[in-house]
Order: C-alpha cells, then structure tokens, then sequence
C-alpha cells in the first residue's frame, strides 16, 4: 500500500525537482561547468601519446575516453551528501522526516530530475566527440549500448548510494563531509577519471574491479567504447549492482539507526 | 488522542571551555554531560482539544513535541498519538500529524508555494477532489490567494507562515502541534493566524497543541493549559483557574477626567500599580471591587473605568518564577 502511494507520488516528485533545478538555473549551469577535469586531463594526454599510443591509447583513444568521462560525470553526478550534511546540521531535515514517504525516495527524484537539464549541455558533447574522433573509437553493437545505458543509470544509483551512506553518517557524526573526501580523493585514482585504468600496473588494475569505484565511471565508458567484451561487460554489470544493493541496504540500515538517535537540532 | 506517560528524554551534551588549549585538548578528550530535556511527563489530552504548552525556554516544550511528532525517539516513557507509536513513524501517523514552526518551513524557497501545495498533495497522496476543495478553502481562509503562485523568497514572514500554515493542513491533519506559529509575526498577521487555527480546529474537529511566547495566543486559543519546566509537568488544567490560582486580585483600570491626588487613589484600598494625571492602574480583592468602584466614583474624577484578571504574560511569570525558587539548589 504504501509503496503503490509513493510510486502515484513519483511523477510529481519528478516535476517539482525539475522546476526546482530549472529555478536554479545559473547555479545549475556552473555546477556543470565546474566538472572540466576531464577536459584538462583530455589535452595532457593527448599532448603525451602524440609522439606514441600509451598502454594502447592513441591521441583520439583518449579524446573518445575522457569526454566519454565527461558525459558519464555529467549525467550520473549528485549532490546529495551536501544536502544531507547541511539539513543534518540545521535540523530542516526534520520536515523530510515528517512526510509519510522515504526521504531517499524524495533525494533520488530530486536528483533524478535534474537530468533532462544536464541532457541538454552533455548531448551535444556526444554528438560533437562523436564526429571529433569518429565512429570507429566507439562501440558498434547495441549490445554493449544496450549494456552501457544500463551502466550509466547503474553508475548514478551507486554514487547516490555511497552519497546516502556517507550522508547518512551525518545523523552520528553531525557532519560526515570530510569522509566523502576521502571518498572523492580515492575516486579520482580509480574510478578512471584522472585517467584510463588500463595505464595502471596490472596488479593495480586487477585491485579496481573489487572497489566500487571503477563501477561509478570507468565501466560505463569502456562499454560505451566497446573496450570490454560483451561478456566481460555483463559481468561487470552484475558486480556494479551488488555494489549498489550493498550500498542501498547499508544506507538504509545507517539511516533508520542515526535517525533513532539524532538530535533534530534548532527550535 | 494524545496519551503520555513517564515520557523522558535525555541527551549527552559535549561540554568545554573557551579558548585555545581547551579546543586543542578536546580533540583528545572530551567530556560529556548528560541533560535532562523532558522527565518523567504524564498527560491525556482529548480529540478536538486545544491545549497550550507553556513553559521558560528550554523548558522541554520543543522536546517534547518532537517526541509526539515521531522526530525524536524517548530515553523512556511512552505516547500514543491517534493510536499510534510516533517513534514508529509509521507513514498513517505521519499522514494524521503536523508539526508547524516558525523557525523551520517545508516550502521550497525557489518555488511558488502553489508547487510545494502538489508536492504535498502527492506525497499525503490526497484524493484531487479534496485537495482542489481544502485548497480553496485554506487559500480563503487565510487570504492567500494572489501569493501562491508567487517564489516562495519574495514572500514577507508573515505571508509565508500562511503559506505554510496551508501547506501544512492540505492533507487535513487531525493532530496538530504548532511550536511557536506567530514568532516574528505583526499583531494582525499574529490575529489572523490565531483565528484561522481555531476556525481549523472547528471546522475539522482537530486536536491542536500549540506553544508560544504570545500569551494572547494562549488566550484567545486554549481553555486549557499544561506548564512545564525543566521538563517536568508543573501545572495542567484551565487557564481560568491557573490564574485564580496565582493571581486571584483583579486589576481595576481607572481613566480620569483631571489629574487626581495619588493619596486620592491610594486610599481607594489595594495596591496601587500606576499612577499618573490621566489615570491608574490597581491591583484588587476580587471580593472588594464593588466598594472600591464606589469609592471611586464618589473621590475621583473618573472618567472610565475597567476591571479585568491580572495579565496573562504576569501569571506565568508568576508561576515560572514560583517553579524556579522550588527547583533553585
């Protein structure tokens, strides 16, 4: 009953955080903005494999894979864990925790709708990369595409997962910002976005497909490049959503504990 | 609709002293004091009522309505709201409750409130006949009509605690707990919230708890009233007979029609308030205020008069005072 309630809810809760992200329209457009590493990273590479590939990567290789990156932050990025640290902090959370509806439910719509805004600016860099670097840098067969859109929403639900989990450390520690720090600083080396997790040592590389960062970037681009066979794909496809189920069920274990025990700060 | 019984919370509250090495030792060290907020409350309050909760600050009213509304789990005790366990939160008591602040509000800052009213209606999944009728009847009832569609950060305080008054009430709540509605508000705005919340209540057959400073707010809303301080029960009953209680003189207001003597007016019997060339202020036995007027009338130029109970914001200090000199070490 009450999950057929909040599933009638869901379309409104999509509607509301689409105006809401369209209210915030100029915020919204630099927050995009700001995510250009994989442009930086782009032009350095590019500059060291011009001479020679590196570790099989070519000067268009790694056009195709860091605005591949690029699309895939763009459209499975959140910001959920400042939204929780700051309404821990306040106490505003408590009018999430009156409402008869899962304050996850209602975080995943808001940040689910902001992604028609971020289509807007990332489509047009696929179509531009796709004629930049040409069709043969990209995979061909909609299995790995049909695998790669599967990827990509698999890739956001994870990242909002181990956002939720961190956020939901706020409720014990009051702030748990600088873990996902941590979190973020440890993304950056292996998930693949500073740079392809093939130029690691192979022991190095072998180590990434058991933490869950390479399943929030990298595997969503090597299948959008076709740089994994179908199989390997499906596999990483099934460890990608064990992460994010283990990394569902912890947030909502951390959750209904720290909710049992804050303090619901401020009047 | 409201039972509590031996309802307590207690919090561990990290204590230090200002100043660097204080700060520094804390990283290491630190030291933890257990507070009392609420302690061993027991009170029933009926379907429909309109109980005022009164209390100094940090009394545990707050406290206390966090607990009814599900936001905080009791250290012990129990309370059944509607026949629920708010601890539970069991989605049906959230749709049977609110909680309305001043100082907290679910209206989305960027948004026309009209977008927060159909979020709300969804998420309390409210049938669209009765929310496009209670909608209409809320936006009548306070006057909103020409704000809702506008953001919800070009409102005044005044016209967003409507506005969130309405948000609060589309699902038609049949508890409501109402933690300082009227703060920051002018008096006419502070009028028109009190009299929509008792048009709420008749109209719904609602039970309203409601806390606030603005002792006119009590008045004009709760018969009855439950005084807390330093989380434990210190009063419960009508705010009549709280205030023959503690304060049973009348007060006679006397308007004159040309400056009076003061000893004029002093010999009138009682104690004398104020006293300046347009009138005085006395305080009375209520069993002499007929002898006292007569007096007046035949001593002083009286140009009117006016006999009434002792203010309501005196009796409570009266009685937070008494309640503190009892608790003092």
């Amino acid at each position: 009953m009450t999950a057929t309630r909040t599933l009638r809810a869901v379309p409104t809760l999509f509607r509301v955080g689409f105006a809401g992200a369209v209210a915030y329209r100029g915020e919204f457009l630099i927050w995009i903005l700001s995510t250009n590493m994989p442009l930086v990273m782009l032009a350095l590479f590019r500059e060291v494999a011009r001479e020679a590939p590196v570790a099989g990567f070519g000067e268009k290789d790694f056009a195709a894979y860091f605005l591949a990156t690029l699309i895939v932050r763009l459209m499975t990025g959140s910001w959920v864990v400042w939204e929780m640290n700051t309404e821990i902090r306040s106490g505003d959370i408590a009018m999430r925790l009156l409402r008869p509806i899962h304050p996850f439910v209602h975080y995943a719509a808001d940040n689910l709708s902001a992604i028609p805004m971020r289509a807007i600016l990332a489509l047009p860099i696929a179509l531009g990369a796709l004629a930049w670097v040409g069709a043969s840098h990209v995979a061909h067969d909609a299995a790995h595409w049909a695998i790669a859109l599967v990827a990509l929403f698999g890739a956001w639900a994870l990242t909002f997962a181990a956002m939720l989990v961190i956020g939901s450390l706020g409720l014990f520690w009051e702030s748990s910002l600088s873990l996902y720090d941590l979190w973020l600083g440890l993304f950056f080396i292996f998930s693949g976005y500073l740079m392809p997790l093939a130029l690691f040592p192979s022991w190095l590389r072998g180590a990434t497909w058991w933490m869950p960062f390479r399943y929030t970037l990298a595997f969503p681009v090597e299948t959008m490049l076709g740089l994994e066979s179908v199989t390997q794909s499906l596999r990483s496809l099934a460890a990608q959503w064990a992460w994010v189920t283990s990394f569902f069920a912890l947030a909502l274990v951390l959750w209904r504990r720290g909710v049992a025990r804050y303090a619901v700060f401020g009047g | 609709m409201i039972s509590v019984r031996h309802l307590a919370k207690h919090y561990l509250v990290h204590r230090r002293p200002p100043g660097l090495v204080a700060a520094m030792r804390s990283v290491v060290s630190r030291t933890y004091e257990k507070v009392v907020a609420v302690d061993d409350l027991s009170f029933e309050i009926a379907a429909g009522e309109r109980v005022g909760f009164l209390g100094p600050n940090g009394a545990g009213k707050t406290t206390t309505l966090k607990m009814l509304s599900g936001l905080l789990h009791p250290t012990s005790g129990e309370a059944t709201v509607a026949g629920f366990t708010p601890r539970h939160r069991a989605p049906d008591f959230l749709r049977s409750i609110m909680l309305v602040t001043g100082q907290k509000q679910q209206l989305l800052w960027d948004l026309p409130p009209a977008e927060t009213f159909e979020l709300n209606r969804a998420i309390y999944d409210v049938p669209r006949a009765q929310y496009d009728a209670t909608r209409a009847e809320l936006v009548e009832l306070l006057g909103i009509g020409a704000l809702i569609t506008q953001p919800t950060r070009t409102l005044s305080l005044g016209e967003r605690m409507k506005c969130e008054l309405a948000a609060a009430l589309l699902h038609r709540p049949g508890v409501l707990f109402l933690d300082e509605p009227t703060i920051g508000l002018d008096v006419t705005m502070q009028s028109a919230v009190r009299g929509f919340i008792r048009s709420y209540n008749e109209r719904f057959g609602a039970t309203v708890i409601l806390t606030s400073h603005y002792m006119d707010d009590v008045a004009a809303l709760c018969k009855r009233v439950i005084v807390i301080d330093r989380g434990r029960l210190t009063y419960d009953g009508s705010l009549d007979a709280l205030v023959r209680e503690l304060r049973p003189d009348k007060r006679l207001t006397l308007r004159f029609t040309r400056p009076a003597d003061r000893q004029d007016v002093e010999a009138l019997g009682g104690r004398v308030v104020t006293c300046d060339d347009d009138g005085a202020v006395l305080q009375i036995d209520p069993h002499s205020v007929r002898a006292v007027i007569e007096r007046a009338l035949g001593s002083l130029p009286i140009e009117d008069l006016k006999i009434e109970d002792a203010p309501l914001e005196e009796v409570i200090a009266d009685l937070f005072a008494r309640s503190a000199a009892k608790g003092a070490p």
